[in-house]
């Protein structure tokens, strides 16, 4: 039987940026209903794992203006202009506002906000609550939305699809994971904050849950995604468990070392050895640089073979027990725990791992997509404020500037709506029940498990959409995951419960996957030029002329995506070279 | 090394069980495999309808909390190898309404998170133009610890008074009220301190420390009611003095 609720505003995810839109849409209008539905309770969302801190110009030292220059040369110049411009001025009123509802930030002794260095910033603009940022922000949200009683949360309820009448995004399916049961959950506006979808690949830094389900279900609404093509690898993850060790570990001092104890990056014009971190230099040039060097000394044969396939040496031994206990006690923590590693004494092994997605649901500044009613923020959106390479630090600033755009935009949107027209819409909802019946819940006969088909697709997509990309090995994967689209109609479920079916929540997550990876491998493959995290080895180099533009996939009626071009925005900002180290 | 072990795991589907039995899987035995990898390894190549919560597996989404031999612990943060030659019995946190398998209902704990007001209370509230209230590092030091809970709940299933009164408010949400109350940013404590007192499970509290012992973080709630436990003391006693209202 379906169940019917409503409010004003929806929000499909309960991380750093659904919880910010759900409070501000509270502050703009205490007397709309706003719904938060997450998947797992919002304290649990993956926001809670970012360790290194948010970036906010607040030293009297530091500019707006570098600021943004900053974020759009490391974003090799496919940022959105405006959108950067937006973003840093907003960014430190967030992260005060967040003080305010008692966000731990790491302080100075005279009781002021203190800031740290970070990869390719080349001021001192990065916030911190020790390494624990993303923790200590996700639990300041978490707790102070508990104070708006506006605000119903649904949680542990997945969302299998939006509803949509006349062209406009009205609400959702979603299953309440405690009880099987199906309901729809109308609104006049929806807001996807349902993060990234590193689980795509192999190794990720990314929990189980990120698995691109707000894309797929903006996509398969009729959305257009943007920029899909370009997937952060972090370059320091341990490698059996993708855990990532921030880079504050390289900021304070850590050295990158390949097998003969080198430190290679020397070698790939990101600056020369100083016994001090220097800013944008070296171990703290950005990111898709560093994994880049990764493969190019693997080529090279100056990796070493772990259990786990090649790594390279993380060196934090010169720092010291005590600069390490007090600066990087997480870091030292989570090696001891999961990797029987100590730090102090010996030697990390890391690999790149995939990170953070900079391409997600086509916005304007607003949130808002092209879809009437429906809005995205954070991690799912592309604003686009990372361009070709988001710089670290920036994201979590990124999900409270857009989260609070997105909430007020849909709040000022849904205060002059109707009520949506309750029978065509659950005749939609009794549609998706059937389907779910059909194709999972009352299924037998097919032979395929799960996990193979994950195996398979996250397999085929490190070997033709991984750091380094080729035309040929990319349509090898495209038609690969076509074949895995078709093996995905013979899942077999051996659970029938209808009480936490967390493998029907597994099928259904596989099937937002393989969506997303086949928008990224089509993007990929559309773009024959070389560009921040995209590199194509048979297109090395920057094309200007024909792509300084977003790439839009739309999802065509056979299934198969299509791809479009937008040009970016310039505003003050001509392309230049990005130079690092020097 | 052995190169298996066998886990002994609860499982239970409430439309088809009368009550919790148990089964046994043989798992590869891993050096750095936790007892979430061996749960994964079942749920992924021998029996996909094993049901459990899980999502960082770096010990910081609070998720995996389970009872590993008798013991709440997160099951991310636990090394199988600990548990040589086994067997591994894995069950779902004590104290807690068993919903399937190894997931418990936790429902009761947000209610009562809701309930101390866990957010930052001001008389009145600065505007962000006037930027950050001052706070030296040492004043945050003074709450920082109970600010480090994950929600994990291990206390809850740790703590014997929860087992046998429902209704207590319990450690992990007394840390929190305690997190706000010691921040010097915040006005709020009169306002706790009525919440929490309204139900006396507290002073059944004999300060057993279970709760401290078995957190993954250090948090020490037991430490959090011992101080809760003071001030509430004091403000009762201010009350017989300043029947009028002393506060
Ligand atoms: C290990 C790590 C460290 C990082 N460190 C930093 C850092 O130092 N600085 C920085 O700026 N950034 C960092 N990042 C990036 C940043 O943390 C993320 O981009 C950001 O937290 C994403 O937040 P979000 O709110 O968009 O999504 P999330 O926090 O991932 O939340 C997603 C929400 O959507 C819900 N959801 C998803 N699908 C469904 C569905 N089908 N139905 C219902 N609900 C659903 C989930 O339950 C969850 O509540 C880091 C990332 C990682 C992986
Ligand atoms: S106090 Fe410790 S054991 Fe209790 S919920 Fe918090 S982190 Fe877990
Ligand atoms: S899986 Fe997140 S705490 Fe264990």
């Amino acid at each position: 039987m379906l169940d019917v609720s409503s409010h004003d505003v929806l929000l499909v995810g309960g991380g750093g940026a659904g919880l910010r839109a759900a409070i501000a849409i509270s502050e703009a209008d205490a007397g709309l209903s706003v719904a938060i539905v997450s998947k797992v309770y919002p304290m649990r969302s993956h926001t809670v794992s970012a360790e290194g801190g948010a970036a906010g110009v607040i030293h009297p030292d530091d500019s707006l203006e570098e600021h943004i220059y900053d974020t759009i040369s490391g974003g090799d110049w496919l940022c959105d202009q405006d959108a950067v411009e937006t973003f840093v001025k907003e960014a430190p009123e967030e992260l005060l506002r967040l003080e305010h509802w008692g966000c731990p930030w790491s302080r100075q002794e005279d009781g002021h906000i203190a800031v740290r260095p970070f990869g390719g910033m080349k001021k001192t603009r990065t916030w911190f609550a020790a390494d624990k940022t993303g923790f200590h922000l996700l639990h300041t949200l978490f707790q102070t939305s508990l104070k708006f009683s506006a605000i119903t949360r649904y949680d542990e309820y997945f969302v299998t699809r939006l509803l949509i009448n006349d062209g406009c995004v009205q609400g959702v399916v979603a299953i309440e994971l405690a009880t099987g049961r199906i309901q729809a959950i109308i609104a006049k506006a929806v807001i996807l904050c349902t993060g990234g979808c590193g689980r795509v690949f192999r190794f990720t830094t990314n929990a189980s849950i990120k698995t691109g389900d707000g894309m797929a279900l903006a996509y398969r609404a009729g959305a257009p995604l943007k920029d899909m093509e370009f997937v952060q690898y972090h370059p320091t993850g341990l490698p059996f468990t993708g855990i990532l060790i921030t880079e504050a570990a390289r900021a304070e001092g850590g050295y990158l070392l390949n097998k003969e104890g080198y430190r290679y990056l020397q070698d790939y014009n990101l600056g020369t050895p100083q016994p001090k971190p220097v800013l944008r230099s070296m171990e703290l040039g950005p990111r898709d640089r560093l994994s880049q060097a990764f493969v190019k000394e693997q080529e090279q044969g100056r990796t070493s073979e772990g259990l786990y396939g090649p790594v390279v040496y993380l060196d934090l031994r010169h720092l010291g027990e005590k600069v390490i206990n007090a600066r990087l006690p997480f870091v030292r923590e989570l090696c001891l725990k999961y990797e029987n590693i100590d730090p102090v004494k010996e030697l990390i092994p890391v690999r790149p791992v995939v990170h953070y997605m900079m391409g997600g649901v086509h916005t304007d500044l607003n949130g808002a997509t092209p879809l009437k009613g429906l809005y995205a923020a954070g991690e799912v959106a592309c604003v686009s404020i990372n361009g070709a390479n988001r710089l670290g630090s920036n994201s979590l600033p990124e999900l409270l500037v857009f989260g609070a755009r997105a909430g007020r935009a849909a709040a000022a949107f849904a205060a002059g709506q109707q009520a949506p027209n309750r029978r065509q819409i659950l005749a939609q909802a009794l549609d998706e029940e059937t389907r779910l019946h059909d194709q999972f819940l009352q299924k037998s006969g097919g032979r395929e498990r799960i996990s193979t088909l994950r195996d398979e697709m996250q397999t085929t997509m490190e070997k033709g959409a991984g750091i380094y990309r080729r035309g040929d090995l990319l349509t090898h994967t495209a038609g690969k995951l076509i074949e895995l689209q078709e093996r995905l109609g013979s899942v077999t479920l051996y659970d029938r419960s209808h009480v936490f079916n967390t493998e029907l929540v597994s099928a259904l997550e596989l099937s937002f996957m393989l969506d997303v990876a086949e928008c990224i491998t089509h993007a990929a493959l559309q773009r024959t030029e070389s560009r921040g995290a995209h590199q194509r080895t048979d297109f090395p180099a920057r094309n200007d002329e024909r792509f300084l533009a977003h790439s839009l996939v739309y999802r065509q009626t056979d299934g198969r995506p299509r791809t479009e071009y937008l040009p970016v925005t310039i505003t003050r900002w001509p392309p230049g070279e990005r130079v690092y180290g020097r | 090394m052995a190169d298996r072990i066998t886990l002994k795991v609860t499982r239970y589907d409430p439309g088809r069980d009368h009550e919790p039995g148990f089964q046994t899987y043989e798992v590869p035995l891993r050096k750095d495999w936790v007892v979430l990898d061996a749960l994964n390894y079942v749920k992924d190549k021998v029996d996909g309808s094993l049901s459990f919560r899980w999502s960082c597996r770096m010990g910081i989404c609070g998720s995996c909390g389970m009872m590993v031999n008798g013991e709440p612990k997160l099951t991310c943060a636990t090394f199988v190898s600990e548990y040589m030659p086994g067997p591994v019995s894995v069950e779902p946190l004590k104290h807690f309404p068993i919903l399937r398998d190894l997931i418990v209902d936790i429902s009761d704990f947000l209610e009562k998170l809701t309930k101390v007001k866990p957010w930052l209370i001001r008389e009145e509230e600065r505007r962000v133009v006037d930027g950050e209230y001052l706070q030296t590092p040492e004043q945050a030091d003074t709450f920082r610890q109970f600010s480090m809970c994950i929600n994990c709940l291990l206390c809850y299933a740790a703590c014997p008074v929860y087992g046998l009164d429902p209704l207590f408010t319990g450690p992990a949400a007394i840390a929190l009220a305690q997190r706000y109350n010691t921040d010097s940013r915040d006005q709020g404590t009169n306002e706790r301190l009525d919440i929490l007192s309204q139900h006396d499970g507290i002073w059944g509290c004999t300060f057993v420390g279970d709760c401290t012992r078995v957190c993954p973080k250090h948090v020490d709630p037991a430490g959090a009611i011992q101080q809760y436990k003071l001030t509430a003391a004091k403000e009762w006693i201010k009350s017989l003095l300043m029947p009028w209202g002393g506060r």
